[in-house]
């Protein structure tokens, strides 16, 4: 799969790696007075893979959230180059875990790639011939070819994971919110789809996955944002994931390598 | 089957009640089956007979429009309360839809008795497509027709909605102004049914062609073209044979579609039991 050619042209000159992409300023989430998520500050430039850690209920899956917009924020800004995003994006794309999903529902790979594009398309639209482009080409850059007429069930996991990020792809969308996307993979395919991971940020997005397994943190990811409902540390993941910052983002508990497979 | 009969304003009623509540149903049947909870869909259909029981107890009279007024009313109210009462988290929505549509169906056989209608009633609870008027079947076209109008042109927010919701928020969906419409839209096809098959039997319209369907694709458009298909042709069928074979039209609606996924279910190639012994 590392292979493979990029998707469109190679994206790597169109942005400059040092400069800003998502900026989030102030971020907060409260559930009825309790507080979720506190003062989130990021700056974060296109082309990283970001992991996102940190103990049970530190709001990896609510900033996640937070920033697609499936949660409304308390307060606080979210821009995508330079533009603020207030509920939504076109840009932004979320996948969600792979046991929130309905795969036994009635839709083939391509199918599933298809809905990606409905943003641009709108909700009446036929698809045009750029579209249905668009979605081979999203196929294709994932290599699904052979499984686009597969029903999403018979696929494996690193497969399904693959369907969701060409979908994202079709959506043209250049920040990939995951959720827990190496859960329930076996090492072989983590490495494939941290391979993929990366060559999509090299083309240009910004890849920001939760993770709970400290051990293949940096065998897969860039950079680390460790976050216990505020943000305890951020940056490259030989630094950040150093015992005494780890200790206190996991003050109470033991940190999750016990846990992780 | 003899012209006579075919020939009939009554008999040609039916079958173009039949076919066209089949088909609008049986489309909208797929939203059911991709909803994945048949089981609140048979709540508020027996929710319906206390609802025609109260609308006979306010207006003093059995006729059709206090009939399907009365159904409606008590569909959403039920239906309503139950998301209202599950929004505390401390009930979940299966319970709070049990608890109201039995306590509902169970007031609506407490009034039943000081009805001087309980012959009519019958037609109600099991429908009664031969004595479908003029007037049944307009409601029952206008209904259909504004279902399918809105599912088909909300198609894809509504997909997007039943597949993942969390997915669809992301892409700008209002999931839950969806989910809301999604469920009215469930109401009126109910109360669509009823003239057809009677509130018992609604739930089989609406859930079995597209679960029939769902044992033979794996493409979403087809599950509800399909689902509509089959609904049309089950039940024109089925009131065609109704009165050769001598049984009421609103059951042998719902026999022959519960055949024809038993058939799937024994034969589709790919998901049938036969072909999963074969593997």
């Amino acid at each position: 799969m590392t292979a493979s050619p990029p998707l469109l042209k190679p994206r790597a000159p169109c942005y400059s790696p040092s400069v800003t992409a998502l900026a989030l300023a102030g971020v907060r989430k409260r559930y009825a007075d309790r507080p979720v998520l506190e003062n989130v500050d990021l700056e974060i430039a296109r082309g990283e893979v970001v992991a996102l850690i940190g103990p049970n209920g530190a709001g990896k899956s609510t900033l996640l959230k937070a920033i697609a917009g499936l949660v409304p924020r308390s307060s606080g800004t979210i821009r995508w180059r330079g533009t603020a995003v207030r509920k939504w994006s076109r840009e932004f794309a979320y996948l969600p875990q792979r046991e929130e999903v309905d795969w036994s529902f009635p839709i083939t790979v391509q199918g599933l790639v298809e809905m990606g594009r409905y943003p641009q398309t709108g909700w009446w639209r036929r698809f045009s011939k750029a579209d249905h482009e668009a979605v081979d080409r999203a196929i294709e850059s994932l290599a699904l070819g052979d499984l686009r007429h597969r029903q999403i069930r018979e696929l494996s996991g690193g497969q399904q994971q693959r369907a969701f990020l060409a979908r994202a792809l079709a959506q043209e969308a250049h920040v990939l919110l995951l959720d827990e996307p190496f859960t329930g993979l076996d090492r072989n395919a983590s490495e494939l789809l941290g391979d993929l991971l990366h060559r999509l940020a090299h083309e240009g997005r910004l890849v920001i996955a939760s993770h709970h397994d400290l051990v293949s943190a940096p065998r897969l990811f860039d950079e680390v944002l460790l976050l216990a409902t505020r943000p305890v540390a951020f940056g490259i993941v030989e630094e950040v994931l150093r015992e005494n910052i780890i200790r206190t983002a996991f003050q109470s508990g033991t940190p999750p390598q016990a846990a992780a497979s | 089957m003899d012209i006579e009969l075919l020939s009939n304003p009554f008999y040609q009623r039916a079958l173009a009640t039949a076919g066209f509540i089949g088909f609008a149903n049986g489309f909208f049947s797929g939203i059911v089956v991709l909803r994945r909870n048949a089981l609140s869909v048979s709540a508020l259909s027996h929710t319906m007979l206390p609802g025609i029981a109260l609308g006979i107890l306010v207006t003093g009279a059995l006729t059709q429009w206090n009939a399907f007024l009365g159904a409606l009313f008590a569909a959403l109210l039920v239906g309503l309360g139950s998301l209202a009462v599950s929004r505390g988290k401390r009930i979940a929505q299966g319970t709070a839809l049990g608890v109201l549509y039995t306590t509902g169906f169970a007031a609506g056989v407490a009034i039943l008795p000081r009805l001087d209608t309980r012959q009519e009633l019958e037609h109600w609870l099991f429908g009664d497509i031969i004595a479908v008027g003029n007037a049944d079947m307009w409601i029952a076209f206008t209904i259909g027709s504004l279902t399918l109008l809105v599912t088909t042109l909300w198609m894809r927010p509504i997909l997007l909605t039943l597949f993942e919701p969390n997915v669809a928020a992301a892409q700008g969906v209002h999931v839950r102004l969806f989910q809301y419409l999604i469920f009215g839209l469930l109401v009126l096809s109910l109360v669509a049914s009823l003239q057809a098959v009677g509130c018992v039997l609604s739930v089989g319209l609406l859930v079995t062609p597209a679960a029939t369907v769902s044992l033979l694709t794996d493409k979403t458009s087809t599950l509800f073209w399909g689902g509509g298909l089959v609904g049309c042709l089950g039940s024109l069928a089925a009131v065609l044979a109704s009165s050769a074979l001598g049984i009421a039209p609103g059951p042998a609606i719902v026999i022959t579609l519960g055949l024809l996924f038993l058939a799937a279910y024994l034969f589709s190639p790919k998901y049938g039991l036969l072909a999963t012994i074969a593997r």
